[in-house]
C-alpha cells in the first residue's frame, strides 16, 4: 500500500513548520507498510483527543474516534476490550493526556492496555493560543501566565514508568526515521506503549534550536532493565532547555495485559433466555 | 415518629391487602438486608406477593438498619408502617419502631440484646446467645435462630424454613438448621400469643397461597434492569460504585461469565461514559451505572454520545441531594437535569420503571432505542426501586427482545453520518476493508470529518433532531403512560373508601375517576394502592422523554382534579407536565429521603382532599 493511499480529502490547517506533519506522514508510512505485513489497514483505530495533535484523524483514509479533550485513553481501551483483533493507536497532546485526562493515562499503564498513546507534546496549548501545559518549563511566560508559570513540569516518561507502562520511547519530529522506527515499534509492542514525540509549535513554542543542539539518541541501553530506564529517562525532566534530551526506546517489559481477562463467547438469544430462566430459580 | 401515632385512624392497610407487614431490625452488620430476605422468602413459598423495603445509614458498622417485608395476595411495589410482627435484633429495633405496632403485633426479639419489660408490648424473647453456645454456631447465625423463633410465631411449617435456608443459607447448613430449630422449639412453649395469633390467628398458608402456581422469584429493582438489560443484548457493563446503582455493578460483575458480559470499574465516571462509547464503536452493546454525582462526570460525554451517535445506556439511580446529600436515601430529584443534561442539543430517551416488572422490561427496551436510534437512553431509577426487592413474574413483565440495530448494507462509500428520512445512518463496525468507519465529536460531515460548513452544521443539526421525531412516533405503540381507573362496580377494596378510609376523608367530597393522581417512578406502586382505596385514577408517567404529550392527555379524559404525587421539593413532573398545558391542582411532595408508605400517602390525600 502506499501511504498516500490512507489521505483523507480534508484540508490540512495546521501552521507551516508545524511538527504535527512529521507524526503524520511517520504514521501513514508505518500503516502503509504493516498493511502489507499481516496488519491491514482496516483493523486499525485511531483514537485523538482535542488540539491540535487531534486534527491527524481527520487527515488520514482510517477507521477513528475523534473524541473529546483528554479523553483517547477509555474509549480506546472499550475498543480493544470488545475487539482484541483491532489494533488501537491514539494520538493525544501534552495538555490532553498530562493535564484533563492524566487519570486515564495512569490507568492505562496500570492496566497495561494493549493499546499505544503517541504524546504529541509541543509544551505548550497551540489550539487555545499559547498558553502553558504540565511540560512547560518553569517560568514559561504564556498567555495564561504572563508573569511566568509557578509550576515546575512534571515528566511524563518518568511517571509511565511508575505507572506500569511497558513501552516507553521518545522520539523527535525532526527526525523522521527514528519517529518512523519508533511508532511502529509502539504499535507491534503487545501492551500499552507510551511514546512521547517532541513535537514543535512553531507558533507558540519553538524549541527547534534547543532541540536540534541537545537531542541525542539512546544506544545500547538495557531496555529490560527498570533501573536502567529510570536513569536515562531521569537525566533530563523537561525544566532545562541546555541539557542533554535523549531519545529513542527507554524501556520494554512484557506483562499480562488487561485485555486479555474478558470473556469472548456470548450466548445467543434463546441460550441468553434460558439462562436468565436459570439464574432466576436462584431467586425462588 | 409521632407522625405515624397520628395516622392511627387510618384503617389497616395490610387487611385491606389481605397480607401482612413484617418489620425485622437491628444494627448495620447484622445481616438485615438478608434476614428481610429470608422472611420474604418464606411468605413467597406460601405464595404471597412480597415488596421489601430496606432502610439503611451510609455506612458499614453500627447504626440502624431494618427492612421491612409487605406480603399480600396481590402484586404490591409500596410498604406499609402498620405492623404486624417486629423481629428485634436489639433495644433500638423496639424503641424505634413501637409507634409502628397495632394492638395485635407481635415482637420477637433477642432477649440478650432486648426486653419489653415496661412496655407492655406482646413478644417472646429468645434466649439466642445460650442457643448458639449450646451448638457450637458462630454469632452471626443469630438471625437463622431467631428466624426459627419467627417461623414458629407466625405458624409457618418447620418443612417451608427448612427449606428457603437449605437453598438459600448453604454454608454450614447443618449448624444453621440446628439453630434454627432450637429457635423454631422455643418460640413454641415460650411464647404466648395473643388468643386469636396474629391478628388473624390463621396460618399464612391458609389464607395466601396461590394454588397450583410456583413461588416467584424475589429480586431488587437493580437485578430486574440488568437482567432486562441482557434480554435485549447487553454484551457490556461499566460502572463506578455510587449507592443506590453499586448493586447492579456487583450483580452484573457476578454473572459476567454466565451470560458473556464484559463488565469494568474503571478509575471514574468520566472513563466510564467514554469506554461506553468505545464499546459502541466497535459494535458492543454497554450500558453504564451510577448516582447524580457520578451522573454529572459523565455529562460531557453524554454530550460527546449525543454528537457522535454512539448509542449508550445510562442508569441512574437517584438518591438524595443535593452533591453527596443523602447516599443510602430516596428521591426523585434529578428528573430536570436528566432531561436536559449535556451542552447542545439531541434527542434522548428516559424511562422511569416503576416496580422490578417495569425495569424488567423497560430497560431492555431502552437498550434497543439506543441502539435503534443511536441516542443515549436513561433508565431512571431511585433507591426505592433499585434497592427494594419485589416478586418477579417475567411472564407477567413482558419480553423487550433485541431490536438489531440498522446495519449498513455495503453498498458504495460507507458514511457514517449518512442523510437518511429517519435521520437514523446505518451502522458498521471496524474491520471493514476499504471503508474507514469514522466517528467524530466535532461538527461533521456525512463521512465524520470535521467542518464549520454552516449548511452542514444546521443539516446535521435537523437530522439529530429527526431522530427524536422518530423516537416518538415510534414511541406511539409503547404504553408510556399506565393509568389506573376505579372500577364502576365498586368491587374490592379500591371503590369504596369507607369509614376512617383515607383518614376520615368522604367520598361525597370528590368525584371518583374525576380525580386523578399523577406520578413517575417508583411512586407507581404507593399511589396505585393509595388509589383502589380511595376511588381515584392514577397515572403513572413511565416515559418522560420524549414527553407523552398525546397518551398523556388521553388518560387524562375526564380528569378534572390532579394531584402531582413526587419525592422531591418542587414538583418536577408537575411542571414538566404544565409545560404541555396540563394544569395540576395539588402538590403531594415528599423530600425527606425516605420513600411515602401507603398511610403516608393517604394521609397527604386525606389533607389535600379535605
Amino acid at each position: 500500500m502506499n501511504p498516500k493511499d490512507l489521505a483523507s480529502p480534508a484540508r490540512n490547517t495546521w501552521c507551516p513548520g508545524c511538527g504535527n506533519f512529521s507524526i503524520l506522514n511517520a504514521v501513514r508510512s508505518v500503516l502503509a507498510e504493516m498493511d502489507g505485513q499481516g496488519y491491514p489497514v482496516e483493523n486499525t483505530v485511531l483514537v485523538a483527543g482535542i488540539g491540535c495533535h487531534a486534527k491527524i484523524v481527520d487527515y488520514l483514509n482510517v477507521n477513528s474516534f475523534y473524541s473529546i479533550h483528554g479523553r483517547t485513553l477509555p474509549v480506546a481501551t472499550a475498543i480493544k476490550v470488545a475487539n482484541p483483533d483491532l489494533n488501537v493507536i491514539c494520538f493525544s497532546g501534552d495538555g490532553d493526556s498530562l493535564a484533563e485526562g492524566l487519570d486515564h493515562l495512569i490507568f492505562a499503564a496500570k492496566r497495561n492496555i494493549d493499546v499505544t498513546l503517541i504524546l504529541h507534546d509541543n509544551r505548550v496549548y497551540g489550539l487555545t493560543t499559547g498558553q502553558y501545559t504540565p511540560t512547560s518549563p518553569q517560568g514559561f511566560r504564556g498567555r495564561s501566565t504572563p508573569e511566568g508559570s509557578v509550576e515546575p513540569p512534571m515528566n511524563p516518561a518518568a511517571l509511565m514508568l511508575d505507572a506500569g507502562a511497558t513501552y516507553i520511547a521518545r522520539g523527535y519530529s525532526h527526525g523522521i526515521e527514528q519517529l518512523q522506527r519508533l511508532i511502529k515499534e509502539a504499535v507491534l509492542h503487545r501492551g500499552f506503549s507510551f511514546l512521547d514525540v517532541l513535537q514543535v509549535c512553531v507558533s507558540y513554542n519553538n524549541l527547534y534550536e534547543s532541540y536540534n543542539k541537545w537531542t541525542y539518541t539512546v544506544e545500547g541501553n538495557d531496555t529490560s532493565s527498570h533501573q536502567e530506564a529510570r536513569k536515562i529517562i531521569g537525566s533530563w525532566n523537561y525544566d532545562r532547555s541546555d541539557a542533554p534530551i535523549p531519545l529513542g526506546c527507554f524501556y520494554r517489559a512484557g506483562s499480562p495485559r488487561f485485555d486479555q481477562y474478558f470473556s469472548v463467547v456470548r450466548p445467543d438469544r434463546a441460550e441468553r433466555g434460558r439462562r436468565i430462566e436459570v439464574l432466576l430459580e436462584n431467586f425462588i | 415518629m409521632a407522625d405515624v401515632v397520628d395516622r392511627a385512624n387510618i384503617t389497616d392497610v395490610n387487611d385491606m391487602a389481605e397480607g401482612f407487614s413484617v418489620l425485622i431490625g437491628g444494627i448495620a452488620g447484622d445481616g438485615i438486608n438478608e434476614a428481610g430476605l429470608t422472611v420474604s422468602r418464606l411468605f413467597s413459598s406460601l405464595g404471597y406477593n412480597i415488596f421489601m423495603y430496606y432502610d439503611y445509614p451510609s455506612l458499614i458498622r453500627g447504626g440502624h438498619n431494618f427492612s421491612i417485608v409487605r406480603a399480600s395476595r396481590s402484586s404490591i411495589a409500596a410498604h406499609s408502617d402498620r405492623i404486624d410482627v417486629m423481629v428485634a435484633l436489639n433495644q433500638e429495633t423496639v424503641d424505634r419502631h413501637r409507634s409502628r405496632l397495632k394492638e395485635s403485633s407481635f415482637i420477637l426479639y433477642d432477649a440478650d440484646k432486648a426486653s419489653l419489660a415496661e412496655t407492655g408490648l406482646a413478644g417472646c424473647g429468645l434466649a439466642v446467645s445460650g442457643i448458639l453456645k449450646e451448638a457450637g454456631a458462630l454469632p452471626v447465625m443469630k438471625n437463622t435462630c431467631i428466624l426459627g423463633g419467627f417461623a414458629r410465631a407466625v405458624g409457618i411449617d418447620w418443612a417451608v424454613l427448612e427449606a428457603v435456608l437449605k437453598k438459600h443459607i448453604p454454608k454450614k447448613l447443618e449448624q444453621n438448621l440446628l439453630v434454627a430449630r432450637r429457635g423454631y422449639d422455643q418460640a413454641g412453649p415460650f411464647c404466648s400469643l395473643p388468643a386469636n395469633g396474629i391478628k388473624t390467628g390463621q396460618q399464612p398458608e391458609a389464607r395466601g397461597r396461590r394454588e397450583k402456581e410456583r413461588p416467584l422469584p424475589i429480586i431488587s429493582g437493580n437485578q430486574a434492569i440488568g437482567l432486562g438489560l441482557i434480554a435485549a443484548g447487553l454484551g457490556a457493563y461499566v460502572a463506578y460504585p455510587m449507592t443506590p446503582s453499586s448493586s447492579l455493578l456487583d450483580f452484573l460483575a457476578r454473572q459476567a461469565g454466565w451470560f458473556g458480559l464484559k463488565v469494568i470499574h474503571p478509575e471514574n465516571e468520566i472513563a466510564v461514559m467514554l469506554m461506553a462509547q468505545g464499546f459502541a464503536y466497535a459494535g458492543v452493546k454497554a450500558a453504564v451505572g451510577t448516582s447524580g454525582g457520578g451522573f454529572s462526570l459523565m455529562v460531557e460525554g453524554l454530550s460527546l454520545s449525543g454528537m457522535a451517535e454512539m448509542p449508550v445506556v445510562v442508569v441512574m439511580a437517584q438518591r438524595a441531594g443535593p452533591s453527596t446529600g443523602l447516599p443510602t436515601y430516596t428521591a426523585q430529584s434529578d428528573l430536570n437535569f436528566i432531561a436536559s443534561a449535556g451542552q447542545g442539543e439531541f434527542p434522548r430517551f428516559v424511562v422511569a420503571p416503576g416496580d422490578a416488572a417495569q425495569a424488567y422490561y423497560w430497560s431492555g427496551v431502552a437498550l434497543n432505542l439506543a441502539w435503534r436510534y443511536q441516542i443515549p437512553s436513561f433508565i431512571l431509577t431511585d433507591k426505592t426501586v433499585s434497592e427494594s426487592q419485589y416478586s418477579f413474574d417475567r411472564g407477567a413483565a413482558g419480553e423487550p427482545g433485541e431490536v438489531a440495530p440498522i446495519i449498513w448494507d455495503g453498498r458504495g462509500e460507507f458514511l457514517r453520518y449518512r442523510f437518511s428520512e429517519s435521520g437514523v445512518s446505518p451502522l458498521a463496525y471496524p474491520p471493514v476493508r476499504g471503508q474507514a468507519v469514522k466517528t467524530d465529536s466535532y461538527m461533521h460531515d456525512e463521512k465524520g470529518i470535521t467542518t464549520e460548513d454552516a449548511l452542514l452544521t444546521r443539516q446535521m443539526a435537523d437530522k439529530r433532531l429527526l431522530k427524536g421525531r422518530s423516537l416518538a412516533a415510534e414511541l406511539e405503540g409503547y404504553e408510556t403512560v399506565v393509568s389506573h381507573h376505579p372500577s364502576e362496580a365498586s368491587s374490592g377494596p379500591g371503590g369504596d373508601p369507607g369509614p376512617g378510609g383515607g383518614g376520615g376523608v368522604k367520598s361525597s367530597q370528590w368525584q371518583p375517576g374525576r380525580t386523578a393522581l399523577l406520578c413517575w417512578g417508583s411512586n407507581y406502586g404507593v399511589c396505585r394502592e393509595a388509589g383502589q382505596r380511595l376511588g381515584l385514577s392514577v397515572i403513572s408517567v413511565v416515559v418522560l422523554v420524549p414527553f407523552p404529550e398525546r397518551r398523556l392527555k388521553g388518560a387524562l379524559q375526564g380528569v378534572d382534579r390532579l394531584i402531582a404525587v413526587e419525592c422531591n421539593a418542587t414538583g418536577q413532573l408537575a411542571s414538566m407536565a404544565e409545560s404541555f398545558g396540563i394544569p395540576i391542582s395539588e402538590r403531594i411532595l415528599k423530600y425527606d429521603g425516605r420513600p411515602f408508605s401507603i398511610e403516608d400517602l393517604l394521609s397527604e390525600l386525606g389533607r389535600v382532599l379535605a
